[in-house]
């Protein structure tokens, strides 16, 4: 009869279901492991302490060529943005382009690592904006768009330069890519503007979203 | 700028007994994105098999994706296109339930809106074997009202821990 384990909160509630625990030993029908946290070999996510929504930019008929999100408040521990974006480049996929601040000086780095299906680049490079996150473009066929998520770390912090991890890739059926990225703004100073454009400044078309959340340690 | 608690568990399944598949169903149309958090093992020998999902009971050929993977030292990718199914993850198979887990976090984009395909980006951690980055695309303009969670080749195990959660842009 295998382990079934209840967990309550502190006021009584509770706060998952049943939980039968793996074991380092015997069969799937035999011995199994008693824990005494429901954290202990299978763990399930909690969300962080706070993610709120920040403020989210959705794109009109029109379509736009950048997207910033101002006047951040710094009361958060980390940011995330999550992107669904296409843009009007006449090829399949464009870089997300983004600068910190309004600082246009060459003070950015990235590095990336990516899979398309049959070759795997990698790089790295230097320069006045940071280039992470995809937009699908006009190549990919209608209603197709690329998704990225970006987490900006400790961005408050005025000791520390700041540093941005990245996931992003699209898909179309006939052509993908995913990507892993992170990116360096050499600033001490906390971040409180994001502007968003595209390389070659494809215009982002309409139903591009960027959300803006904040994360908030205990 | 609004503010507000906006990522929220809608269902978590924990299974108590093997199971062919887990499927949340009556998915509210209320939040922007969805985010799967599987951890659990399938039922078979030590080896690993593909997560995968079914949007809304579509068996049609409208899903695919391109992997980017290590494993073993060796970085490699390849794609899926023209699925019956979509490819979030491999999951790990340990036919002797013990602590070894697979990790899958599957991001849906703007699920809810019947304009645009829906696009998915998901991170797969399967020790001791690989990790994974994955994209999807579902050829549907349809609003996801259900997904259906499975693995190719085995039973999910007892123990298995499958949560949505929904996120809420302002």
């Amino acid at each position: 009869m295998p382990l079934q384990l209840t967990f309550t909160s502190g006021s009584g509630d509770s706060i998952m279901s049943p939980v039968y625990k793996f074991s380092t030993a015997g069969s799937f029908a035999t011995a199994r492991t008693l824990y005494k946290s429901a954290l202990a070999g299978n763990s399930t996510f909690v969300p962080q302490t706070a993610f709120d929504s920040i403020a989210t930019v959705t794109v009109g008929s029109g379509g736009t060529s950048t997207i910033t999100f101002s006047s951040i408040p710094s009361t958060y521990t980390h940011l995330q943005v999550r992107a669904f974006a296409r843009c009007a480049s006449g090829s399949a996929i464009r870089n997300i382009t983004f600068q910190i601040n309004g600082d246009t000086a060459s003070n950015y780095y990235r590095h990336y690592m990516q899979g398309d299906g049959t070759s795997t680049p990698v790089g790295g490079d230097a320069g006045n904006l940071i280039y992470l996150g995809s937009a699908s473009g006009t190549a990919n066929g209608v209603s197709r768009f690329a998704t990225s998520i970006y987490d900006f770390l400790d961005y408050a912090d005025t000791n520390k330069f700041k540093t941005v991890r990245a996931i992003y890739g699209y898909e179309d059926n006939s052509n993908g890519q995913a990507v892993f990225g992170s990116g360096h703004w050499r600033s001490t100073s906390a971040i409180t503007s994001l502007t968003f454009s595209t390389e070659g400044s494809f215009a982002f078309s309409e139903y591009t979203s960027f959300a803006l959340y904040g994360i908030k340690a205990a | 700028m609004a503010a507000g608690s906006t990522y929220e568990a809608i269902a978590t399944q924990t299974l108590a007994s093997t199971a062919n598949s887990i499927t949340f169903s009556s998915i509210p149309g209320t939040y922007t994105d969805l985010v799967i958090v599987a951890i659990g093992q399938g039922y078979t020998s030590p080896s690993y098999g593909n997560l995968q999902i079914q949007f809304n009971g579509d068996s049609g050929t409208n899903y695919s994706s391109t992997e980017f993977r290590e494993n073993g030292g060796t970085v490699g990718t390849n794609r899926r296109s023209t699925q019956s199914n979509l490819f979030v993850s491999s999951f790990l198979d340990w036919g002797t339930a013990n602590q070894n887990v697979g990790h899958s976090i599957i991001n849906i984009f703007n699920y809810a809106n019947t304009t645009t395909y829906k696009s998915t980006i998901s991170r797969g951690n399967i020790p001791p074997y690989r990790t994974e980055l994955n994209t999807g695309l579902w050829r549907s303009t349809a609003a996801i009202t259900s997904i259906n969670v499975s693995v190719n080749d085995t039973p999910i195990n007892i123990g298995s821990i499958f949560t949505l959660y929904g996120i809420k842009a302002a």
